[in-house]
């Protein structure tokens, strides 16, 4: 298993953070793991992205040129990372935020409303763990549970209440299957 | 066995050196190395160290050079263009004998350049970088883990040999994360023994000076030449490289660093198509794997040197094979990073019409 992600969307939307979340879980679930971030002029409102290595095996390159899966979280990062990603891997698209549809046929899409869904959950802020826990059960490359486990290592300052409300956005993402 | 834990590059590179038994550390801030001095001003303190944020990079490397003299383990950190205006401390420190160890983690180049890693100061690092004849223990890692265990090499050889120490890095490399796990053993700095050249309080015994000079006719070429036996001895033992799938290699790529984990990837996909392709990685970059490659061109007739630099590292190979099997080179300059798939396509067009070389900038 070799699952090369990118991540990207608005900064503030919680990319890079969800990319140090899947690497700390793959990490704990005893896999091979990298992360790197873009960390140029990025910035607030502006776009931000980053790429993650959960794998099996010896991660080789940090940096994902050809993604297994690629997480697009705003309008201006479908267009830049639809093209990349692997003949046949897969595409998870906010649409919330995103209105335009993906346009290749070679790849599997998977539409989720993470903003809507981080809305009924009360919380804004979580609509990056909906879009993981997409990931997750798509792809299969790293339990919920792991997630779950790793929230508190990252997110060290989160009181014992947001980290639930995290793992419930996680459990809700879970639930979106591709047709 | 300690436990894993997710660390950037950066931070590895300034724990590896507190663990090995640094205790000063000035530097001034520059991206992509500024998790260095982040991770020294909270972690210095905890060991009874110094951290000093100076007012510029060449009051930083003179900072060093004086912490150096009194016998400390001293570290500053810089990227390329802040490496440049280190050299002449650089230098000072070679002709005083000095064991400063040093963080360059690339940055593009020439002039300001951008913040993306690269490799554009290989020469610098290599060539000594300032004026006069004088080396630099030089390691190039590879990964986080490598980061946070070079730092103990380079003071062991640093202090053994009293000659500045350097860990050559990227941008990619301190900012990427991957789970690091610290196997180097702990140094306590106040277990050593004072080197019996470092200055400090004079209890009775006889003078010592630190200086990078002898005006004395004659004298310089002594002290430079006693200074070139000691390069001999570290040529002739401190040599480190890695090999990959070499034993049945017909291409052997030549990379470091981050270009070394991009031509892992090229590799098994050039194995995948049935180029038998095997990865020769210097790890210290002086000195220069020399006698090991004349080795292995004895089999390999063809050697790619992959390097994100306009091609800077292939000179080594090639004064090293000296004509003893083809050097072909794939560069990538500009702090681009070359990808798998580009580096396999040189290899296939080397292989198919023999091309002798390849520059990926279009």
């Amino acid at each position: 298993m070799y699952q090369g992600i990118r991540i990207s969307g608005f900064g503030g939307q919680g990319v890079i953070s969800a990319g140090v979340l899947l690497a700390q879980a793959g990490m704990m679930e005893g896999k091979e793991v990298s992360f790197f971030p873009a960390y140029g002029a990025e910035m607030r409102g502006g776009t931000a992205n980053c790429s993650v290595v959960v794998a099996s095996e010896e991660v080789s390159t940090p940096i994902v040129s050809t993604p297994d899966t690629a997480i697009v979280l705003n309008e201006p990062s479908l267009a830049k990372f639809e093209p990349m990603v692997k003949p046949g891997g897969l595409l998870i698209v906010n649409s919330s935020l995103v209105n335009s549809k993906a346009t290749r046929t070679d790849i599997k899409v998977l539409y989720v409303p993470c903003n809507a869904i981080a809305g009924e959950l009360g919380n804004a802020k979580v609509m990056n763990m909906v879009a993981i826990g997409a990931f997750a059960a798509a792809t299969g490359a790293i339990s919920i549970d792991a997630v779950a486990r790793a929230l508190p290592k990252v997110y060290k300052k989160l009181k014992p209440d947001v980290i639930e409300l995290n793992v419930k956005a996680l459990k809700r993402g879970a639930e979106i299957k591709l047709n | 066995m300690a436990e894993k834990k997710l660390m950037k590059g950066n931070e590895a590179l300034a724990e590896g050196a507190v663990r090995a038994g640094c205790r000063f550390f000035a530097g001034y801030p520059i991206t992509p190395q500024n998790e260095v001095p982040e991770y020294m001003s909270w972690r210095l303190p905890q060991v009874g160290g110094a951290f000093v944020q100076s007012e510029s990079e060449v009051s930083a490397i003179n900072m060093v050079y004086g912490a150096a003299a009194t016998g400390v383990r001293c570290m500053t950190s810089s990227s390329s263009p802040g490496m440049s205006l280190k050299q002449e401390g650089i230098s000072y420190a070679a002709g005083a004998d000095l064991p400063i160890f040093i963080g360059n983690v690339m940055r593009g180049g020439p002039g300001l350049g951008n913040i993306a890693g690269a490799q554009g100061d290989y020469w610098q690092a290599t060539r000594g970088g300032g004026h006069g004849d004088y080396r630099t223990f030089v390691m190039a890692p590879n990964s986080v883990t490598e980061m946070g265990s070079f730092p103990h090499k380079c003071y062991e050889v640093a202090f053994k040999y009293r000659i500045p120490s350097m860990v050559l890095t990227d941008g990619i490399i301190g900012q990427m994360m991957e789970p690091v796990e610290f196997t180097t053993p702990e140094v306590d700095p106040k277990a050593l023994p004072e080197p019996d050249w470092a200055i400090g309080v004079n209890h009775n015994r006889a003078k010592r000076i630190v200086k990078s000079y002898d005006l004395r006719e004659g004298f310089l070429e002594l002290m430079v030449n006693e200074r070139v036996k000691r390069y001999k001895q570290i040529e002739a033992a401190e040599v480190m490289y890695e090999e990959k799938m070499m034993d049945d290699a017909e291409i052997a790529i030549v990379a470091y660093g981050t270009s070394a984990r991009v031509s892992v990837a090229a590799m098994k996909l050039a194995r995948e198509k049935g180029l038998k392709v095997g990865l020769f990685r210097p790890i210290t970059l002086w000195p220069f794997p020399k006698a090991r490659l004349v080795e292995l061109s004895k089999r390999v007739k063809k050697f790619l040197v992959v390097e994100m630099s306009l091609g800077q590292m292939v000179e080594d190979v090639q004064l090293s094979l000296n004509g003893r099997a083809e050097v072909h080179l794939h560069a990538k300059p500009g702090a681009s990073v070359m990808t798998a798939d580009e580096v396999y396509r040189t290899m296939d067009a080397i292989v198919k019409k023999g091309a002798k070389e390849y520059a990926a900038a279009k």
